[in-house]
């Protein structure tokens, strides 16, 4: 057997992995912030919270529909417009239609994961309309051409030097790297734009059935201005993000701005429900909410992955993964990154074609216990990789390694009939001979195997195996001796 | 109650390439008086396949299991992954078939990581070991989130003789093993145990100690690839004061 040729995975991950500048900034947001949502989850003093949220989460996912037509005929009272977009080209051609019908010639976005998962500012430019992000880290990766590498701190990846080269590039201001004259520079070339902008096109953190208002958390405050200072704006809204009432919305508000910055509640909260009126003259002339679909109701529909859909984007999972941890965001070839990534980028986009996103963990558990809402990747992972191993009709999922499954077969009737395994074991230990070194190590194997001796040394099948140690010694049975048990301890 | 004969699960990888560990858990368990046997045709508890998302297959593995342990009072194994396995992924694998499916609940109930069933069901917090010397911990994921078992072993190794415990940093992050992972996706893999060996070295202990082989493979693997000789061994071996290495 020959080595596999590499994937773009690996190729991505090994690239981040050579970055020491990337591998410190990943280091010291780990710390910071997987630590300390860690830290503040055992430190909270409604200790039963996460565990509710989660449980309303999911009780929403069973009412989506009910609850999707409320907030719908709330926002159109206030004279807001609502369409349901079921896919993403749906989504994007009812936005260039407003687009259109409004004239407008610039659009300025608040940070919006979904508006790249439908990839819309291709076809806003496309149809000849300046796209311009206003927050501060889209800003960035924006005018560096880049992608995001973390979903609340996209350019995580790059450090204020590099920064600060690019804004003198791009921005004309002398090179500094000083974190203030940067924000600086940014504000003034966004204020301009905010105050020309036809269009403000934002995503939705939440969005509560009850009043029919979408609610955005940021800490700059640009993502209110996009809603507010053009005279339209479009919201786009993953039908999942939706809580019943405002109480749900307060407790849900609260652990996504903890699990995402470990802040009590975000320097800015902005509920949006309809157009300015004549009483509530603030805000936009006309309010689009669209919500998307996009594969949504597909995972809804299975119990095995539903869980996914309770999700609120808050990040902490990247913030703990070992693996995101090393080989950062773009790796992971999606919007999502991370353990969130690597469950939801397969089911929207194809389980075959992300196959690596579903293998590339440990699944050490760390994403389950960080979560908020205490999703449980960990199991979504091995079920995606089952649809992998087995091939799946209702996923559209083809056998991933057809020799795996080989190999596999063959395990089970090894494990399953120990003389077999015996056997194997002693011959495995002959052919293992001309490899173990002085040091009773192997150093280097050929093929698959080599994965592990490329990087380690490998123990070598032991001259006997416990079994027949065991045989040796123990041929006869022992005396059952007493126990001591807890009883007799504590007495 | 009655004293349990406690049953062994070897896993695979102790059987086969760390078999002094099952030997050392062996002469605890005699120190102590607790009487086991070794029920014959045991194998392997299925991991590897589950892990893979070969449930089928793991399942068939799950069976020949429970076959061979359905008789056991108790089962004690030196590895926290395979307990985790048995516990947790069996009722889910035969969740369709409810005769197997009590079968598996009833095996997993009585399935026990080695320190925890010492601590936790024996309630022994000193097993009367002597090992003279500085050693570190490693909290293995599937022990410490999967089981929560991180305290356990933590008293054990407090009441051996002359055994110094400094806490590593980082002591529950993952080592970077992940069963096929680890060949799957050797450089990050790699990257992972890197850390971790970063991380053990800091100590400056003599020795690193854990409840999972297969996490103490690993380090293993990377601490003399990088020619670093920290002794690495099972906490069995440090509970029973034996200070050999791997023969
Ligand atoms: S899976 Fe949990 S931790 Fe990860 S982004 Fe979603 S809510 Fe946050």
């Amino acid at each position: 057997m020959s080595k596999k040729p590499q994937s773009q995975y690996c190729m991505d991950a090994k690239k981040s992995m050579d970055s020491p500048r990337l591998q410190a900034s990943l280091h010291s947001l780990q710390n910071r912030f997987g630590k300390g949502a860690m830290a503040l989850w055992a430190e909270m003093d409604d200790q039963d919270m996460r565990r509710r949220v989660k449980k309303s989460r999911m009780k929403n996912l069973e009412y989506l529909d009910i609850l999707l037509a409320e907030l719908a005929k709330n926002v159109r009272t206030r004279g807001g417009h609502v369409h349901f977009a079921e896919t993403a080209q749906d989504a994007i051609d009812y936005t260039l239609d407003v687009a259109r019908k409004n004239e407008v010639k610039r659009v300025v976005k608040g940070k919006s994961m979904l508006s790249m998962e439908i990839a819309i500012d291709p076809a806003l430019q496309e149809a000849g309309i300046e796209v311009v992000e206003t927050d501060l880290g889209e800003y960035i990766i924006q005018l560096a051409g880049d992608k995001p590498s973390h979903i609340i701190a996209p350019c995580i990846h790059m450090d204020r030097s590099r920064i600060g080269e690019l804004f003198a590039e791009k921005l004309g201001i002398d090179y500094t790297d000083d974190p203030p004259s940067l924000t600086a520079a940014a504000r003034k070339a966004l204020r301009e734009k905010l105050l020309s902008a036809d269009m403000g096109l934002t995503g939705c953190n939440l969005a509560c059935a009850a009043t029919g208002h979408i609610s955005l958390v940021s800490n700059e405050g640009n993502i209110r201005m996009s809603t507010t200072m053009p005279p339209v704006h479009v919201a786009l809204m993953g039908m999942e993000r939706i809580v019943a009432t405002l109480d749900e919305h307060r407790e849900t508000v609260q652990l996504l701005t903890r699990g995402a910055a470990l802040q009590k509640l975000s320097t800015y909260v902005s509920f949006v429900g309809g157009p300015s009126s004549d009483d509530d003259p603030d805000g936009s002339k006309e309010f689009h909410l669209v919500i998307i679909d996009n594969g949504r109701s597909k995972i809804l529909a299975d119990p095995e992955f539903r869980e996914v859909l309770a999700c609120i984007r808050c990040g902490a999972c990247l913030n703990i993964c070992p693996v995101y941890g090393r080989i950062g965001g773009h790796a992971y070839n999606s919007p999502y990154c991370g353990p969130i990534g690597a469950v939801v980028t397969p089911l929207l986009d194809g389980i075959n074609k992300h196959a690596d996103l579903c293998k590339g963990e440990t699944l050490c558990g760390a994403c389950k216990d960080i979560c908020p809402v205490q999703i449980d990747l960990p199991r979504m992972l091995a079920a995606l990789r089952q649809k992998l191993a087995y091939g799946s009709d209702r996923w559209n999922t083809r056998q991933h390694n057809p020799l795996e499954v080989y190999a596999f077969t063959l395990w089970r009737l090894i494990v399953c009939w120990s003389p077999l395994y015996r056997t194997g074991l002693k011959i495995a230990r002959l052919c293992q001979r001309p490899f173990v070194e002085k040091n009773r190590m192997i150093k280097r194997m050929a093929g698959v195997a080599s994965g592990w001796t490329d990087g380690r040394d490998l123990p070598p099948i032991a001259k006997k195996t416990f079994d027949e140690i065991w045989q040796e010694k123990h041929a006869t049975p022992l005396p059952k001796l007493p126990v001591a048990t807890k009883e007799d301890n504590n007495a | 109650m009655p004293g349990k004969t406690v049953s062994l699960f070897i896993q695979c990888l102790v059987d086969t390439m760390f078999p002094e560990t099952g030997e050392a858990m062996i002469s605890v368990f005699d120190r102590l008086g607790v009487a086991y046997d070794y029920p014959p045709g045991q194998t392997c508890c299925g991991q590897p396949a589950f892990n893979s998302g070969y449930s089928r297959d793991a399942a068939a593995a799950a069976k020949h299991f429970i076959d061979i342990f359905e008789a056991a009072a108790v089962i004690v194994c030196p590895s926290g992954s395979c307990v985790h396995m048995v516990r947790h992924h069996y009722p889910e694998l035969f969740a369709d078939d409810p005769a197997m499916h009590s079968r598996a609940l009833a095996i997993g109930a009585k399935t026990f990581e080695f320190t925890q069933y010492l601590v936790d069901e024996l309630a022994i917090h000193d097993v009367g070991a002597q090992f003279p010397g500085t050693v570190t911990y490693h909290d293995s994921c599937h022990l410490n989130r999967g089981l929560g078992i991180a305290d356990q072993p933590r008293t054990l190794l407090k009441n051996v003789r002359g055994l110094e415990l400094i806490e590593m940093r980082d002591s529950d992050t993952c080592c970077g093993f992940g069963g096929t992972f680890s060949v799957n996706y050797p450089e990050i893999s790699v990257a992972m145990v890197d850390e971790k060996v970063d991380n053990i070295l800091a100590t400056g202990a003599g020795t690193v100690t854990g409840c999972d082989i297969s996490c103490l493979m690993n380090i293993l693997g990377r601490l003399r690839r990088r020619g670093e000789d920290v002794q690495v061994l099972h906490i069995a071996q440090i509970l029973a004061g034996d200070k050999g290495e791997k023969r």
